[in-house]
């Protein structure tokens, strides 16, 4: 089989298991897990937010959490003012994305190095975690949302069939628009990278100077794929929200954006699928430490973080392909874990 | 009516903190011209590049591609205009397999199948076909050369700049270059900066020799190669 029919095929595969799983969890699982598994979708779209912007343009952010954040609150505002979740989950998406391009357009326009983009994003977060946290009161707030401060925003319309707002989705209604969301943002990304648009973004990554010099004004590219994630970013948001029916600023926290950075480093870098692995692993693992108080979520965070760094640094799904490969050597030769590039990894 | 010239650069002066890299450089080069720039390391050649590829502003002077004022131009916009340049060191998509390598280049002005089809011609003009799948980082130096050649040719600029072509080359590679140079210098400008002279030998008309950052002597290769100023510069004398 060559590469590429590889990839079709396990591009089809995955969407295939995708759909599937859509449609059986409500069968197999009780509310309470599937509400769980609602979650899940939340962290893998933050997640997935990341791993394109990181795996695929080469910018480490760390403020993901800020867009994740807009999102959700965007979602609470939107749907207490417009009294329908289906107006509100497209500002959780405009939201944030616009907010991206704002910061992406001074940090790239600025011409600014990628240490710095990490710096800046990861400060732009904190501010909004405190600006967040001093909202209380009832001077705060935007229409008929009070935002709440500390105590964030309570008691948050979860979605409703399109239009009609008395129409409240069950659990399994829930998980069914968040699953879809899941499934169609990985169908849209692979889309866009396998287009022109995504060719000239893993060029970026490999080598921006090059890429300039055939003609691509880099900072236009890195500007669109920023707000691009943040519109995903929010996206993760806003189903955290509803999933909830809750949001307060620990949305922001930078526990968030770094949880976001673990599930793809444990899920593989260049690659969408592993990273929503990686976020449902790892928030399966932070549910379970809260049922114990022996270690903190946190601090088993980091030990994950430095088990994963030190033995497997490329992550769970390259390292399996990459020993898939070993076992199958006829189809080593041409593309090798570095192609991971155009589109190896699923 | 006069000639607009393809390159015009006046009085061009670049400084890095208190060093001179470049100083009060002039240089014109005329449509379909193959010039040579020869020089000692650190003589400016490279920088001298930069500038005219827009990755570095000078302090000091103009440049204009076909009358279109480029000093301080971005790189993607002077790429544009029709400059294309394979750099020293070779500057490729490492992650990248060869055909992908050239396609990303060939795509900015050609869509789908055109791009396809152009980006196959160029391979099979290189000589590359047969490694078209193959990941560019695992390619040897020359090799990588010949892709970020490729790459250039895709999108068949009027200018193209080559940073020592024969580099790390063996003697059968030096040839072919010479030859592709030739080549290409029917159809469209070329500026190479090279130190082999046997190389220059083969493909230069006219030599602009760069010293300290300066223009020391420009003219055609015989002469230029037999002045007794080159020579103590190549030689590491004074060259006053």
């Amino acid at each position: 089989m060559s590469p590429k029919s590889f990839q079709t095929a396990s591009f089809i595969g995955v969407s295939a298991v995708g759909v599937a799983a859509m449609f059986l969890m409500p069968v197999l699982l009780d509310s309470f897990s599937l509400l769980q598994c609602t979650l899940f979708i939340a962290v893998a779209i933050l997640a997935v937010s990341q791993a394109f912007l990181w795996g695929y343009v080469g910018i480490l952010s760390f403020g993901q959490s800020a867009f994740f954040g807009l999102g959700g609150y965007a979602y609470a505002v939107g749907v207490i003012n417009l009294g329908d979740s289906t107006g509100a989950i497209a500002l959780s998406i405009i939201i944030p994305a616009a907010f991206a391009a704002l910061l992406g357009y001074f940090m790239f326009y600025g011409r600014i190095s990628d240490a710095y983009v990490g710096v800046i994003t990861l400060t732009v977060t904190t501010i909004l975690y405190a600006l967040s946290n001093s909202t209380s009161g009832s001077q705060y707030r935007i229409g008929q949302a009070e935002l709440g401060g500390f105590n964030g925003i309570p008691a948050i319309a979860p979605f409703n069939l399109p239009g009609q707002p008395d129409q409240w989705l069950d659990e399994a209604g829930t998980w069914y628009v968040s699953m879809g969301a899941l499934l169609l943002v990985y169908i849209l990304l692979r889309g866009l990278l396998a287009t022109w648009f995504g060719r000239v973004i893993i060029a970026i990554r490999e080598n921006e100077t090059r890429a300039m010099l055939v003609g691509y004004d880099v900072r236009f590219y890195k500007l669109i794929a920023f707000a691009i994630s943040g519109g995903i970013a929010g996206l993760g948001g806003c189903i955290y929200a509803a999933w909830g029916s809750f949001i307060n600023p620990s949305v922001f926290a930078l526990s968030m954006s770094a949880q976001a950075i673990v599930s793809v480093l444990v899920g593989g870098v260049g690659s969408l699928i592993g990273p929503i692995l990686g976020a449902v692993l790892i928030q399966a693992l932070i549910n379970e430490s809260g049922t114990q108080a022996l270690i903190d979520p946190s601090l088993g965070l980091g030990i994950i973080l430095v088990v994963f760094v030190v033995f497997v640094p490329q992550g769970l799904l390259p390292s399996i392909s990459a020993l898939a490969r070993r076992l199958n050597p006829k189809r080593s030769t041409e593309q090798s874990a570095a192609g991971a590039a155009l589109e190896t990894t699923p | 009516m006069t000639l607009v010239p393809l390159i015009d650069a006046e009085h061009i002066t670049m400084r890095f903190g208190g060093v001179t890299a470049v100083r009060d450089v002039n240089f014109t080069l005329q449509e379909s011209e193959l010039r040579c720039l020869i020089g000692p390391n650190g003589a400016g050649k490279s920088t001298f590049f930069k500038i005219l590829t827009g990755q570095l502003h000078p302090t000091e002077g103009r440049v204009a591609f076909r009358g279109t004022d480029t000093t301080r131009a971005e790189p993607h916009e002077i790429a544009r205009l029709g400059v294309g340049i394979k750099t020293q060191v070779p500057n490729v998509f490492d992650g990248l397999t060869v055909f992908e390598n050239v396609l990303v280049a060939a795509q900015r002005k050609q869509t789908g199948p055109t791009a396809r089809r152009t980006v196959s011609e160029v391979l099979e003009r290189l000589r590359l076909t047969a490694i078209a799948n193959r990941i560019v980082g695992q390619l040897a130096h020359g090799q990588r050369q010949w892709v970020e050649i490729a790459t250039v040719l895709s999108q068949d600029p009027d200018l193209i700049l080559l940073d020592e072509p024969a580099a790390g080359m063996n003697h059968d590679e030096v040839r072919r270059t010479a030859e592709l140079i030739r080549e290409i210098n029917r159809t469209q400008a070329v500026i190479v900066v090279e130190h082999d002279m046997a190389f220059i030998r083969m493909i230069a008309k006219t030599v602009t020799v760069f010293s300290q950052g300066s223009v020391l002597v420009e003219g055609d290769v015989d002469t230029v190669l037999s002045d007794q100023r080159v020579r103590d510069v190549y030689l590491g004398r004074s060259a006053a």
